[in-house]
């Protein structure tokens, strides 16, 4: 407690660091999925080759890729843009399935009634398809943020800074403490992320508590469905 | 100087495979601890996972025990426990069982909960024992979803492994840390090739593994032919529940 408050700065500083380096790929990795995701809906093949690929992705360590990405993109072994560019990769495996399932979790007859009542396939997408698919989606991102979080110290093995530095720093000073503070500095980091996207959804979604009890409950069981359906890792 | 073309140079090199510190010595190292880990992990979450999975009971405690450890973060947790359980073999790899658990234990209980009820009444209709339920009608039957779990495990557990070598011990991440020391690119780039191929080699034999054993009645499920096997063919490595921690 007294080495966290005297170093209170650095472990704000380092905790920022990691903040930035878990979210941005995240963003980045939203931005590119949904839109891939909608791509890939209607066809078979792209759909059969982005779940493969993204699984393949997903694959490969992240310790490899932090160190495979610096040549293929030109960086410098300490760039964050390496730590960037690879938890990118991975939100994209992630959520380009979630986003696939998302949408599948859409109605279709709700689809068929807006094209009925004149809506354009792009005003569809955005005004049906997308706030529809939005309780299967977050569960996603639930997923992509404690993961992002926890594989960003990875990468302080290699001197890039962030909550990281205290475990490599804590065990070459033999220091148990400043090892507990990096643990628990990403604990609640993960866990506000959690609230932070918590509290997202509820404002994006206002419809899934409107009717309370059985369809909040339903909806919380089709996201859990939803995970459990990432996880196994059938797309 | 192309970092490629000397990596493959150092792959290539006979030298770097044979002796102690060879490639093939420390590819065996990261394969014997990797089992190692998955076999304590296994013989605490399967039971356990099979447990709650047939009887329902205790599944909420499981979610939030499992979602809370998928939180923690891998190199802190090795980290620590080195520093209080001092060195050696056995703290790092406790760490990594506690890591590991977390998807096995999702993994198996989600697999024999996601059996249709229908099915598991039938198979007590016809006076089947409990443990006859659970292993001749639950766990075929949610062996998909529980091999999802596996093999989220498995990938886990060799992509952690490489950590290892930094608290000092050996593995294949040896070549990324001595290569980092040493300033020597092509050997931390030629180990984590080697990483990322073990990786993927584990999991397409685990994918294939997959499909010997399922029962031939899932792979022509009735709603809808050929899904389930495509499904399966494009089988994740899966959780990434559990990858939360992959490192």
């Amino acid at each position: 407690m007294e080495w966290f408050l005297a170093n209170s700065g650095t472990v704000f500083g380092l905790a920022g660091q990691h903040f930035v380096l878990a979210v941005v790929p995240m963003v980045l990795g939203l931005i590119i999925s949904v839109p891939l995701a909608q791509l890939a809906r209607g066809r078979r093949a792209l759909r059969t080759a982005v779940t493969t690929a993204s699984s393949l992705l997903y694959t490969i360590p992240s310790l490899a890729l932090f160190i495979i990405l610096p040549p293929v993109l030109g960086t410098r072994i300490l760039d964050p843009v390496n730590v960037v560019v690879a938890l990118t990769i991975y939100a994209v495996a992630l959520l380009v399935r979630a986003a696939l399932d998302a949408f599948d979790s859409v109605d279709e007859e709700l689809r068929l009634a807006a094209t009925a009542m004149g809506f354009t396939a792009s005003a569809r997408f955005l005004r049906i398809d997308i706030p529809l698919s939005l309780p299967v989606l977050f569960a996603g991102l639930r997923v992509v943020s404690v993961s992002n979080i926890s594989l960003v110290s990875v990468a302080a093995l290699l001197g890039v800074g962030n909550l990281g530095v205290l475990f490599t720093d804590g065990l070459q000073r033999t220091f148990v403490t400043e090892v507990v503070v990096g643990i628990l500095g990403i604990l609640v980091l993960a866990l506000l992320m959690d609230a932070l996207l918590v509290l997202l959804e509820r404002a994006l979604t206002p419809w899934t508590r409107a009717a309370a009890g059985p369809t909040a409950g339903s909806a919380a069981r089709m996201a859990a469905m939803t995970e459990t359906r990432i996880h196994e890792g059938a797309g | 100087m192309n970092p490629f073309a000397d990596t493959f140079a150092w792959l290539a090199s006979p030298a770097n495979w044979g002796g102690s510190g060879g490639i093939a010595v420390r590819l065996l190292e990261h394969l014997q601890y990797s089992a190692l880990v998955l076999a304590i992990a296994a013989a605490i979450a399967m039971p356990l996972g099979l447990y709650i999975g047939h009887t329902g009971r205790g599944r909420v405690a499981a979610v939030a025990v499992a979602g809370a450890l998928r939180a923690l973060p891998t190199l802190g947790l090795l980290v620590l426990f080195a520093l209080l359980a001092g060195s050696g073999l056995m703290p790092p790899v406790w760490a990594l069982v506690i890591l590991t658990v977390p998807p096995l234990l999702a993994g198996s209980y989600a697999g024999i909960s996601s059996v249709d009820p229908a099915v598991v009444d039938g198979a007590r209709a016809m006076g089947m024992t409990e443990l006859q339920i659970l292993f001749r009608v639950e766990l075929p039957n949610g062996l998909p979803v529980l091999a999802g779990g596996v093999r989220t495990a498995v990938l886990q557990v060799i992509a952690t492994v490489s950590v290892v070598a930094y608290l000092p011990l050996g593995g294949l991440g040896r070549y990324l840390f001595d290569g980092l020391v040493l300033q020597d690119f092509p050997r931390m780039l030629g180990g984590s090739l080697l990483i990322a191929a073990l990786a993927i080699a584990v999991d397409l034999i685990l994918a294939a593994g997959q499909r010997m054993i399922l029962s031939p009645g899932l792979s022509t499920d009735s709603r809808g032919g050929r899904r389930p096997a495509e499904d399966l063919a494009a089988a994740a490595p899966a959780g990434p529940d559990l990858q939360g921690g992959t490192p």
